[in-house]
């Protein structure tokens, strides 16, 4: 009897202790395609006491979801970078960085000190860039070659064959194409709203001529392969993947500058395994992990040859859809001030409510 | 005139024959019943007569008018369903207001209508009573006065006092006989037990898979039975297997299957050689010497006291247990003592042998 | 002493379902209703009051979507028992015993598959290039592919597909209890086919009907992903606005009083029909 309970003490013991030894679990909260099995894999052999465990998510659900748990629950998350600023005020979900753990020298320096500039708190750091992107408007050259900018969405000549996400970035984009300077009005919530108001008139007239609101890039993929809509608002990964499978689908900056945004690394405030954070944040730096990840995402390093390590097919759709004018026209999202979206959120309900 | 009649109606399910060309006249004001074993097809006329089966031949008419063309609701026979079938979600006046707000009854005259019967019923003032508040005999006379408010030609009972105990049932059998008299309406009562067919009967058809085996008055076909069937399914009777030695005029000399020798009356065309059933009621019995040719040996097996209704069960030396009335229950016998059982030849009837006995 | 044991017993035997509907459901409740009560007055700062209630009333595009959601809701609850009843009529009375089973099975497969599924499924066959266009114009009854999503109509019918699984089943249960003498003393005491059916089949399927459109309703009105993907650009849904309000506007005060406000209001609309039918849940539902 003695005997038998002693062995199952030391059993157990065992394997408390071997799976304290062993399991170092590293929670991922990313977008999709932001951790494709080949690198996860690569990563688990680089550091075999490490488990990768992945989330996928987008920017409003990582935030709800922090926020729902103090921070707690994932170790490494990837919001935008304009994304960061006032979530940190309000609900206090990320832990500063140390820059010291990163190797910050592989970045593109402007990415970086831009991130950096945009999530300063109190001196502290809280965000490095992963990768970056535009939003611009996507169209099919064999029946829309004409597709300039966001206002070709709301255009007659395209009724039901258009398509948008109706997030914020279509509220900005409207304001762009009616000649409006959103990012400029961001300090000044009563012409903010003003504009708000102005742009939620147009989306409401023009949801005659949209097809319908695509909520996923699977979703607006099938829209436009099955050639439903001909001209939509767009990712440029999203497009970039699609140019793969259709040459006629291309993406167009619109003449207003494409809307630029940057996905970061950032750490929960409760995350329990930084060091694995900080390891994954080097480890997918690197140049030949950064090919197979772009080729996975169509999203753009910031490293400085970002695009030189696209896959071959991708490079040929960014190089078809921006030249250096496009690039020095990019408009980068600005911070987003604390209450902001709460006014963005009301305009798109009134749309969505609209009845036409 | 008759108040319902049958004429050769047969119903077919596939290869199925389950009523098998049969006729019947059913005058106004008669209790009539159909008496047979379950699966005899008593169910099936029933349902025939009431409009929920058509016939595969044959007319049914009612008043003298065919009504095989007529739906069951245009048909003037209300049925009381063997578990009565009364409305659960409605209350016992909303029942019996059923049959008479579907009949367009003008609605001030239905409730005057429902208390009148209710008090025919002897149930009166419980118009608001619930179904489920009602006892087992209540039920039954609700059941029985929604149909009866409606003033059928015919009143159609299919087993209704099968799921009543004992004592219930005994006393029902008295109350229907006597709601019959009240309402003078013919009743049309299907059972397979015999002694509520023969109770409260005018009429009994006795049935056998298919076929109607005799009508008759009750008495008839207890005391006159045409075949082994009606012999042995009516009344209680003790049942002696053998063989027809020897006939004379009206009467056969049977060989039993045990050994000795019975005087019998033929009760039907068997002739010599041919194997038959003698039947004998109990209360024909008595213990002690009867005729020759009348009487057997056997020891008590026990005896069964039931009031007057006391029986003494005797083990025949060469046959089956018997069953000897014994109202007085005097005590002249004992358990396991050799007695001689006699009786009156003329009460001993022989069949031809039963199908399958 | 015997009786001790049997309390403790008893309360044993109550502990897992007291804890999972004080757990899972009293106290997120209640959570939710304080929530909705907390007034946001800046950054981390909140009072309390109703503030989160009147912002409700004082929007009307909240309120115009929590009674078309409603309304939808009473629609396709209506047309959920239209169709569920010949079917659970056939299912529990027509059917033979064996194909019965089969036949309950054969409702039960959808709910083998995630809501999601079911409405790409809808999607795959109603878009523009999808299944059911494609056929049309290859039989020529079309000249044009046409899209049959993104419309109310499909929301409906997408709906109905959705829940009345949920309207069948309590209809079949109290059907099948039902006794065919009931229907054949109907007709006999001179009833046509629609006063059987009014009169009798009606009232005594009642609990059914009841627990039915209850659940059916409840379901409908807290659906989200059949109205918004069948819906698309015209979806507007009181349940996206909670979505809204918890997830892109960050504002959970705003969000538990959509909640709140959904509860008590598809509970009203509930009661409201009990009392406009002339029912009451201890005579249908709860009825022995």
């Amino acid at each position: 009897m003695r005997h038998s309970i002693r062995a199952i003490l030391a059993g157990t013991a065992a394997v408390l202790a071997a799976g304290g030894a062993q399991a170092e679990t590293l929670r991922l909260l990313t977008w999709g395609s932001y951790a494709p099995e080949e690198v996860i894999q690569m990563f688990e052999e680089a550091n075999p006491d490490i488990d990768v465990e992945v989330t996928y998510s987008n920017n409003e659900e990582m935030i709800a979801k922090l926020r729902a748990t103090g921070g707690t629950g994932y170790d490494l998350a990837q919001p935008s970078h304009d994304r960061i600023y006032a979530a940190q005020v309000e609900y206090n979900i990320y832990k500063p960085l140390d820059l010291s753990k990163i190797d910050t020298s592989v970045m593109t320096p402007n990415l970086l000190e831009g991130v950096k500039a945009n999530t300063t708190l109190d001196g502290e750091v809280y965000a490095v860039p992963h990768q970056w992107g535009t939003s611009g408007i996507m169209a099919n050259t064999a029946e829309a070659p004409d597709a300039t900018g966001w206002a070709d969405l709301c255009d007659e000549k395209y009724k039901g064959r258009t398509s948008m996400r109706l997030r914020r970035t279509i509220l900005l984009g409207t304001a762009y194409a009616m000649g409006m300077d959103p990012f400029a009005l961001y300090d000044d919530t009563e012409a903010y709203q003003d504009m708000l108001d102005k742009v939620t008139e147009k989306l409401i007239a023009c949801k005659d001529i949209i097809k319908t609101y695509w909520t996923g890039g699977d979703d607006l993929s099938a829209l436009m392969l099955s050639g439903e809509v001909i001209v939509s608002e767009t990712w440029d990964s999203t497009a970039f993947k699609i140019y793969n499978e259709n040459q006629d689908i291309v993406f167009v900056p619109p003449e207003t500058g494409a809307l630029a945004w940057i996905d970061t690394f950032a750490i929960p405030r409760g995350g329990e395994a930084d060091d694995a954070a900080y390891k994954w944040i080097n480890f997918v730096m690197q140049p030949e992990i950064v090919q197979l990840m772009s080729a996975s995402t169509g999203a753009i390093a910031a490293v400085p040859n970002g695009i030189d390590l696209l896959p071959e097919d991708k490079r040929a759709a960014v190089q078809a859809a921006f030249d250096e004018e496009d690039i020095a026209n990019l408009k980068f999202f600005a911070n987003i001030p604390p209450g902001l979206e709460d006014m963005e959120g009301i305009a798109l309900e009134r749309i969505k409510a609209a009845s036409n | 005139m008759y108040d319902l009649s049958c004429e050769r109606v047969t119903k077919n399910f596939g290869s199925f024959t389950a009523v098998d060309g049969v006729s019947l006249d059913i005058p106004s004001g008669s209790f009539f019943s159909i008496l047979g074993p379950s699966g005899c097809g008593k169910t099936t006329l029933m349902r025939m007569i009431a409009g929920f089966e058509t016939p595969s031949r044959g007319d049914i008419r009612i008043k003298g008018d065919s009504v095989l063309a007529l739906p069951p609701n245009r048909r003037n026979v209300k049925m009381v369903f063997q578990h009565l079938a009364l409305f659960p979600m409605m209350s016992v006046g909303e029942n019996i207001a059923y049959g008479l707000r579907c009949r367009g009854d003008a609605k001030a005259e239905i409730p005057a209508r429902v208390a009148r019967v209710l008090d025919r019923v002897g149930l009166p003032g419980v118009e608001d009573k619930r179904i489920e508040q009602l006892s087992g005999g209540q039920k039954q006379r609700i059941a029985i006065a929604r149909c009866m408010v409606l003033e059928p030609d015919v009143l159609l009972l299919d087993e209704p006092l099968g799921a009543l105990d004992l004592k219930l049932r005994e006393h029902m059998k008295i109350e229907l006989k006597q709601l019959q008299h009240r309402f003078e309406t013919t009743f049309l009562y299907i059972t397979h037990d015999q002694s509520e067919a023969l109770v409260m009967s005018d009429t009994v058809a006795v049935m056998n898979a298919g076929r109607f085996e005799q009508i008759g008055a009750p008495r008839e076909l207890y005391e006159n039975p045409v075949s082994g069937f009606v012999a042995g399914f009516v009344g209680d009777s003790n049942c002696l297997a053998g063989r027809i030695a020897e006939i004379r005029g009206d009467e056969a000399l049977v060989e039993l299957s045990g050994g000795g020798t019975v005087r019998a009356r033929r009760g039907d065309g068997a002739g010599q050689g041919d194997a038959v059933e003698v039947f004998l009621r109990p209360e024909a019995l008595f213990v002690g010497e009867g005729d020759p040719h009348a009487t057997l040996d056997g020891r008590v097996d026990s005896l069964l006291f039931n009031g007057a209704n006391s029986r003494i069960l005797v083990q025949l030396d060469n046959g089956p247990l018997i069953e000897v009335a014994d109202p007085g229950q005097a005590g002249r016998v004992a358990q396991d003592q050799q007695v001689r059982v006699g009786w009156d030849p003329a009460r001993a009837t022989c069949f031809a042998q039963r199908a399958g006995a | 002493m015997r009786n001790d044991a049997g309390k403790l017993s008893l309360i044993l035997l109550m502990a897992p379902f007291a804890l999972w509907i004080g757990l899972l459901i009293v106290l997120p409740q209640l959570g939710i209703g304080y929530v909705s009560l907390r007034e946001k007055v800046g950054i981390n700062q909140y009072e309390f009051g109703p503030g989160n209630y009147a912002d409700f009333i004082a929007e009307p595009i909240y309120r115009n979507t929590l009674f078309r959601t409603a309304w939808m809701s009473i629609l396709v609850t209506a047309l959920a028992l239209l169709v569920g009843f010949p079917v659970a009529w056939y299912i529990a009375k027509i059917a033979r015993e064996r194909s019965r089973a089969a036949l309950f099975l054969l409702c039960l497969i959808p709910l083998w598959v995630s809501d999601l599924v079911r409405a790409y499924g809808w999607i795959v066959l109603l878009r523009e290039t999808g299944v059911v266009s494609t056929v049309l114009v290859g039989a020529g009854i079309i000249a044009q592919p046409v899209e049959m999503l993104y419309n109310d109509v499909t929301v409906v019918i997408g709906l109905v597909y959705t829940v009345i699984l949920f309207m069948i089943v309590p209809l079949v249960s109290t059907l099948q209890g039902m006794d065919d003498a009931l229907l054949e003393a109907g007709y006999n005491l001179g009833g046509g086919r629609l006063t059987v059916f009014r009169r009798i089949i009606v009232p005594y399927a009642m609990p059914g009907i009841v627990a039915g459109c209850i659940i059916t309703f409840m379901l409908t009105a807290g659906s989200y992903l059949t109205p918004i993907l069948l819906g698309g650009k015209n979806s507007s849904w009181f349940t996206e606005q909670i979505y809204n309000q918890f997830i892109t506007r960050y504002n959970w005060e705003a969000g538990a009083t959509f909640g709140v406000l959904l509860l008590g209001f598809t509970s009203l609309v509930v009661w409201a029909g009990l009392r406009l039918t002339g029912q009451s849940l201890s005579t249908t539902v709860a009825k022995e």
